[in-house]
């Protein structure tokens, strides 16, 4: 993975030097609270619920091991415990005191890690594919492409005080992981005829209260000119994109707005001033140089087949099932891609404590190559494990509460904190995921259903996704009382949509019926081996609403 | 207000006229609309003029004219509103201006750094700012890893100044 | 500022959260900040609201608390309640996880 040189570094401790004077300004009341939230917001401390929020930018989700560590030793130290794991692959800490945070951010610094541009309307962390560098039919590790994005995106003084929040996200497989076409900008890792690798750019995605799928504006920017576009991209928004209106500052309206084609026409404008100007253009020596830090691994020669694997699978039917839904293939003959669930059953989804961190980095040192991934997903992920230490790593992750064998599966859902830690929310979202969890409990039930997410978002800023889940559940709020609206067959993959609404809200106490409702519909409609988004995209949302208010 | 200017604290010698306002006989700052409708009175005149951009109006109108214009003032209603940057980087690098660019409005200590890299070379400020309180601001970041107006070395380039002296260093 | 209250709500109190560490805190009728709803003072009727709100004013001047707002309680059995969902939650801690917050730390929090 990358590591910083000192000009990174650098970088990092003077940026901990700045927030930590303006922590101490407001702390003396030099600043007041108006003057500071700008500030402490474009370091990731938010004020929440309950206590501050600090919000810790975990690049493009890929950790190292003692990266790991620290942050459990912060979530010890610091806060109480445990942190949270969030759609962007970042870690969030609920409970950080903001006198604390300067010393939390050394500790950050002494791991090459920081809060830089957590939160804010500016360019937010990079976030890509948890398979990076492992899975099959990728055409470039799409980690190269998001550090050099990062680099370029640190501190810009053009572009930190953008209309509204940026997010970038990149894919270097055609089936995406990292749900590129909701995003701002999403990058598409192509090859031309000609055999290059270039990027494919898809603009104006996103999700809040206005969700849209991006659109492409680009079938193939060279390597060499993928910032020089970005840059037209960001210049094009900050110029252009709507400022009287919160709403409708995103680069999704924009593009709505002006159009598809317009935008392209004034991006490519602007990209060809740029280009022409040769400022950005990427010398071939410092891709090689980021390129360097994402080499393979040293693989062992292995055979593919492993019969330690197959005993036990064999041996342990509980084991088998984790294979089943954890294990992902891995393009190196004798590997294996491990799966973590953060979703235990009935479990708060992303959460995570300090003590499981430490086992986790423990588990990542010994079978992974001292690094591991975070997924969009919320849960985390061992890119190369070899298949003769699967049941090792299972045992090991077993031991820690960390082994429920549910990835894609019912009770692997995504859901934002919702009204049990954020100032914004309008309804609770994770007691909602638990006892979805609890009713969907068994595990050979869930693999009869098969592959199916539900997301929850406690408020239309729509955090948990709701409107890109198979199932979608979005918490509102009906004069002091939680209510909660369903959508159906929404996706955030390379057949990317949004979710319709099917029908009136259900209360708290109706709403895991009605999602048991729409599984048993499901079983009842569907064909042999067609999961509930192809059944759902075959038939449509009538008999579900038929069968959710029938009885109503 | 106060103006600060190539980072020292100064008079401001401009005045900024409304568009009903008479002329006065100095330097004098004019909207856009104004400069439009008097371009050829306000080029005529002897001293110096400058022009005041407010956020939705991009530089480009008058890209030909800025050769007659002595200030570019680009307004920030609030600090929120980032537009200014992108039109400071306009008359730099894609216009090639000269002549000084100015920030008026909101503007924070906090953006010191960010609006001198993008070219502007005069700031507005808050009563309250002191030339401690500008140099401690000015001076946040010792590194960039962009280019942009200020012409100041990224970090790729001096990656590449030492990786070039460690490659000499080993063929000596 | 938040709205988390009601028009025409008959009782209410005044929260914030203190600024050196953002736990939630009410104002009580000796002017003090507790970390218990149960020690805050209750305002009947508009006017009084605004009275109340009007106190918090010293407190974020001195640095002390931040974002501070009214929000609509109950009077029960002595006892003082949030009438929202997300006040309740806010004077006990998260509903996901009962050993932290208030509720793991103070008498007389309401679930």
């Amino acid at each position: 993975m990358y590591r910083y040189d000192e000009f990174d570094q650098q970088l990092v401790n003077e940026r901990v030097a700045q927030f930590s004077g303006q922590v101490a300004r407001r702390l003396t009341g030099e600043l007041t609270e108006d003057e500071f939230k700008p500030l402490r917001l474009m370091n990731g401390v938010y004020l929440q619920l309950h206590a501050y929020m600090l919000r810790i930018a975990i690049p493009y989700g890929t950790l190292s091991s003692k990266q790991l560590r620290m942050l459990a030793h912060i979530g010890r130290k610091y806060d109480r415990g445990y942190g949270h794991f969030t759609t962007r692959q970042n870690l969030q800490f609920n409970w950080p005191a903001l006198k604390d945070v300067p010393d939390i951010l050394k500790d950050l610094a002494s791991v090459e890690m920081h809060c830089i541009q957590t939160s804010g309307n500016c360019i937010r962390n990079v976030t890509s594919d948890q398979y990076a560098g492992a899975a099959k039919n990728e055409l470039e590790d799409p980690r190269i492409v998001s550090e050099i994005i990062r680099q370029w995106s640190t501190f810009h003084p053009e572009f930190s005080y953008l209309p509204r929040k940026f997010k970038i996200a990149v894919s270097g497989t055609p089936d995406d992981r990292a749900a590129i076409r909701v995003h701002d900008i999403g990058i598409q890792i192509v090859q031309n005829g000609q055999g290059e690798i270039g990027y494919e750019i898809y603009v104006g995605g996103g999700l809040g209260r206005t969700p849209m799928i991006g659109k492409k504006i680009s079938g193939f920017v060279p390597k060499a000119d993928l910032l020089a576009y970005l840059e037209a991209i960001m210049r094009v928004y900050n110029m252009y994109g709507r400022r009287d209106n919160i709403y409708k500052a995103r680069i999704k309206i924009l593009v709505h707005e002006i159009g598809v084609e317009e935008m392209q026409r004034q991006v490519e404008a602007e990209f060809a001033e740029i280009r022409k100007s040769g400022t950005l253009h990427l010398p071939e020596e410092e891709i090689a140089r980021i390129e360097a830090y994402f080499q393979p691994p040293a693989y062992e020669d292995l055979p593919d087949e492993s019969t330690e694997l197959n005993k036990a699978v064999v041996a342990d039917p509980a084991f088998a099932n984790w294979v089943k839904s954890n294990v992902a293939q891995h393009k190196v003959p004798g590997y294996a891609i491990v799966n973590i669930s953060l979703k235990p059953i009935g479990g708060v989804p992303g959460d995570c404590t300090s003590d499981q961190m430490d086992a986790i980095a423990d588990i990542a040192e010994k079978f992974s190559f001292d690094e591991l991934r975070v997924t969009h997903e919320q849960n985390l992920t061992l890119a190369h494990v070899r298949k003769k230490d699967l049941y090792a790593v299972y045992e090991a992750l077993k031991a820690h509460d960390l082994a429920t064998a549910n990835i894609g599966l019912i009770t692997d859902q995504i859901a934002c904190p919702g009204l049990d830690y954020c100032a914004l929310a309008n309804a609770r979202s994770i007691p909602l995921a638990q006892q979805i969890s609890e009713r969907f409990a068994d595990i050979e039930r869930q693999h009869e259903i098969g592959e199916l997410k539900i997301n929850t978002s406690g408020c239309i800023n729509a955090c948990g996704h709701h409107h890109v889940g198979h199932i979608g559940i979005l918490g509102v709020d009906k004069k002091g009382v939680e209510y909660y609206q369903v959508t159906l067959g929404g996706a955030a993959d390379e057949k990317t949509a949004i979710g319709d609404i099917v029908g009136r809200a259900f209360t708290e106490d109706e709403i895991v019926d009605a999602i048991e409702t729409i599984v048993t519909t499901y079983i009842g409609i569907r064909k042999d081996g067609e999961r509930f988004i192809d059944t759902y995209r075959r038939v449509g949302v009538d008999p579900f609403k038929e069968s959710l208010y029938e009885t109503h | 207000m106060k103006l600060i200017r190539n980072g020292e604290f100064v008079e401001d010698n401009f005045t900024t006229v409304g568009d009903e306002d008479a002329l006065p006989e100095g330097p004098a700052i004019v909207s856009l609309e104004r400069w439009q409708a008097e371009r050829e009175t306000l080029r005529a005149r002897n001293a110096p003029i400058g022009v005041k951009l407010q956020s939705g109006q991009e530089p480009s109108p008058i890209a030909e004219d800025l050769d007659h214009i002595d200030v570019v003032a680009l307004e920030f209603p609030v600090y929120r509103n980032g537009r200014a940057y992108s039109y400071a980087r306009l008359l730099r690098e894609r216009y090639g201006y000269k002549g000084e660019v100015r920030a008026v409005g909101n503007v924070l200590r906090d953006q010191f750094q960010f609006m001198i890299r993008c070219g502007f070379d005069a700031l507005e400020v808050a009563d309250n700012i002191t030339p401690e309180i500008w140099a401690e601001n000015v001076g946040s970041f010792s590194l960039f890893y962009q280019p942009a107006a200020d012409g100041k070395e990224t970090v790729l380039s001096l990656r590449q100044r030492l990786a070039t002296r460690a490659r000499e260093k080993a063929t000596a | 500022m938040a709205q988390h209250t009601r028009k025409g709500a008959q009782f209410q109190a005044l929260t914030a959260n203190r600024l050196s560490d953002g736990i939630v805190v009410y104002l009580t009728r000796e002017d003090r900040w507790s970390e218990s709803l149960q020690d805050a003072d209750v305002a009947e009727g508009k006017e009084a609201g605004e009275a109340l709100l009007a106190r918090a004013a010293p407190s974020v001047e001195a640095n002390e608390v931040v974002e501070p707002y009214l929000f609509e309680v109950s009077l029960e059995d002595e006892s003082v309640r949030a009438v929202s969902v997300r006040e309740t939650i806010r004077q006990a801690g998260p509903t996901v996880r009962r050993d932290l917050g208030k509720q793991a730390e103070l008498a007389g929090v309401h679930r």
